[in-house]
């Protein structure tokens, strides 16, 4: 039981934030652009709401949250102590 | 159904392909990234229980909002109004709260790796064996269920033949679950939780324009067939004449507990989910942070849906292109230009894919702990099982593929679906609920109520079927169903219990409710953190509440 439960040090390096982070940061840059050049039809598609442009610059925010919470806590963190029923590996 | 087809495509540009390419990409990197990560089979079935509580509770959620149930609570929301409500928040909140303060110490305390494990150590060998060929069943039924929808969307907005979609589909979930087991499959998961979203806020923003704001929207709905009844959720529920046909009891006793507690407490695709988590109290948290989510995302599923009724003229046809069933992908076509649409289209298929990953994970992990390594191949190294899983998988998604061309002779898919969970859900989580705290309740008292439980609901659902026994509707069968199951499961445990030994009370320590054990004592489940926003009691409060308070304005 021991062996299998062990976690693997390496599970825990690539970081799934990273993952979001950067394919939104990509989205973001996209549809941000997009929302820049979109023609006067797409607008007047989405009832006038400039959501290309909107949407972008949310994903871009996102992205960018991720990634800057990913450097303020980096995932190498040793688990914390504090918690009494982690299981004894 | 090539015209039906023709109306509702799509016209991609370049950069909506180029937003789903770079999608593909990045779950198929995720996949190698987890590879070079597993080590053992508790990495690749269980995450090495690493993760944290906040990505576990995203994939929770995630795990459950797979496009049936985005495209499925759209069309309820078209055809029901804001009754549909009740799915979000009396039948999904109170269960997952539930889950994660009081049957959480039992799980993730007991160190189970499956649901399935745990009735085999409550109960006995016979129990766990069917449970586990009967979740194994269920798992690949519904896999091929979420394959053919996926098929079915591709065809209808993309063009692309039904065969090519299925393939492609099983192909890509096939190489990230393979590769990189359950991790995979949850990073995914919570990726595509945030892809599904911002494809669907749009649609909800411009939507709402459309009709004038939310104002509008209640003017106009009050105008259609569905009316003022559209507009409440517990109006007129004395009775059952109202848009979903269920009166409170059925809403409340029905969907409300057993249906969703069968569902959320013990479908183990959701359950592992939190076993993965790094510790006790993240486990804990797991279901009770999917709970806030959870809360709003009718506003982007049910408001999408009632914003389809009163702009899209003929909606709610019987078949074609305009079917309830088809309420968002409408939306999509009529409001989202080239962009945001390339980011709608991505969001529906990843969480096609997500729901059948889910799928997939669940019976990799059932099969080869609880039927493999227990009952056919014995004491072999964990590399072996590790290999086992991988084709496990492999196996999962081929039948996937066949159980999708069965799901592609019924008509309602959700129907189809629901039937599914009367039958397995409610009989097991009656087993479960009297098996945890009662430490009287034998072995063989488990399995003939799991047992008889199923039996007594998948007659039931024959009789339906025959017309033997008439129901208003199929929903109003699968609340039955689910009663009757749970009844009679209760009912068999108290009697089968009475003629047969109990389990000796030191091999229940930690299994049951008040039998020593550290996770599972009274103090455990009550205190569990002292921080309050790591409290699962506490948290878990805050979630009902708010599901309670949000019911004021749509009364």
């Amino acid at each position: 039981m021991a062996d299998e439960t062990r976690t693997s040090k390496a599970a825990r390096l690539f970081d799934v934030r990273r993952v979001i982070g950067g394919l939104f940061l990509l989205y973001g840059v996209i549809v941000t652009l997009l929302g820049l050049f979109d023609s006067q039809a797409e607008i007047d598609k989405a009832q006038g709401v400039r959501i290309n442009l909107w949407m972008g610059l949310a994903m871009l925010a996102l992205g960018l949250l991720m990634l800057l919470w990913l450097k303020l806590s980096p995932p190498e963190a040793p688990p914390e102590s504090s918690e009494p029923e982690n299981p004894a590996e | 159904m090539v015209i039906a087809a023709s109306g509702l495509r799509l016209d991609l540009d370049i950069f909506d392909y180029l937003i789903l390419a770079l999608y593909f990409i990045t779950v198929l990197g995720i996949g190698f990234a987890a590879r070079a990560a597993i080590k053992t089979s508790a990495d690749f079935f269980l995450s090495g229980r690493s993760m944290p509580a906040w990505v576990t509770g995203l994939a929770f959620v995630s795990a459950n909002l797979g496009a049936l149930e985005i495209l499925g609570m759209a069309a309820n929301g078209a055809q029901y109004g804001l009754m549909t409500l009740h799915y979000y928040w009396i039948g999904a909140v109170p269960a997952m709260a539930f889950l994660g303060i009081v049957m959480m110490p039992f799980y993730y305390g007991s160190k189970v790796r499956s649901v399935p494990e745990f009735l085999r150590r409550r109960f006995n060998d016979s129990t766990h064996l069917f449970n586990a060929i009967s979740f194994a069943i269920a798992q690949m039924l519904i896999a091929g269920v979420n394959l053919f929808a996926l098929a079915l969307i591709l065809q209808a907005l993309l063009g692309w033949p039904l065969w090519i979609s299925i393939a492609l589909g099983a192909a890509i979930v096939l190489i990230y679950i393979t590769l990189g087991g359950l991790s995979s499959a949850i990073y995914n998961e919570v990726l595509q939780f945030f892809v599904i979203l911002a494809g669907l806020i749009p649609i909800t923003i411009v939507g709402l324009v459309k009709v004038g704001g939310w104002n509008g929207l209640v003017d106009k709905v009050q105008q259609t067939s569905l009316g003022e009844a559209g507009l409440h959720t517990f109006a007129n529920t004395a009775s059952s004449d109202n848009p979903l046909g269920a009166n409170w009891i059925g809403i409340i006793f029905g969907l409300g507990f057993v249906l969703s507690f069968g569902y959320w407490t013990t479908n183990f695709a959701e359950v592992q989910r939190a076993l993965s988590a790094k510790n006790m109290n993240a486990a804990r948290r797991t279901p009770i942070i999917g709970a806030f989510p959870k809360l709003v995302i009718p506003v982007v599923t049910v408001v999408p849906g009632l914003i389809a009724l009163v702009t899209v003229k003929g909606l709610g046809a019987d078949k074609g292109d305009l079917t309830y069933n088809y309420a968002i992908p409408l939306l999509m076509r009529d409001l989202l230009p080239n962009g945001v649409l390339g980011v709608a289209v991505t969001g529906l298929l990843a969480s096609f894919m997500a729901g059948m990953a889910a799928n997939v994970s669940g019976f990799n992990t059932v099969f080869t702990y609880d039927i493999w390594q227990s009952y056919i191949k014995k004491d072999r190294d964990d590399a072996y099982y590790l290999r086992i899983g991988r084709y496990a998988t492999i196996g999962g998604v081929v039948v996937g593929i066949g159980t999708a061309f069965i799901a592609a002779g019924f008509s309602n898919i959700m129907n189809y679906i629901q039937a599914l969970f009367s039958l397995f859900n409610a009989p097991l989580f009656a087993t479960f609920i009297v098996g945890m705290f009662w430490k009287r309740m034998s072995s063989w008292a488990g399995f003939w109520s799991l047992a008889l439980g199923t039996l007594s609901a998948l007659t039931l659902y024959l009789l339906h079927l025959s017309d033997v026994v008439k129901f208003n509707s199929d929903l109003e069968e699968s609340f039955w169903g689910a009663g009757l199951a749970f009844v009679v499961a209760v009912v068999v445990a108290l009697i089968v219990t009475q003629f047969t030994p109990s389990k000796p009370e030191n091999e229940l320590r930690g299994l049951v409710y008040g039998m020593g054990g550290d996770a599972t004592s009274t103090e455990t489940i009550i205190s569990g953190e002292k921080v309050w926003w790591r409290n699962p009691v506490l948290l878990g409060a805050i979630a009902v509440v708010l599901a309670l308070l949000l019911y004021i304005p749509v009364w």
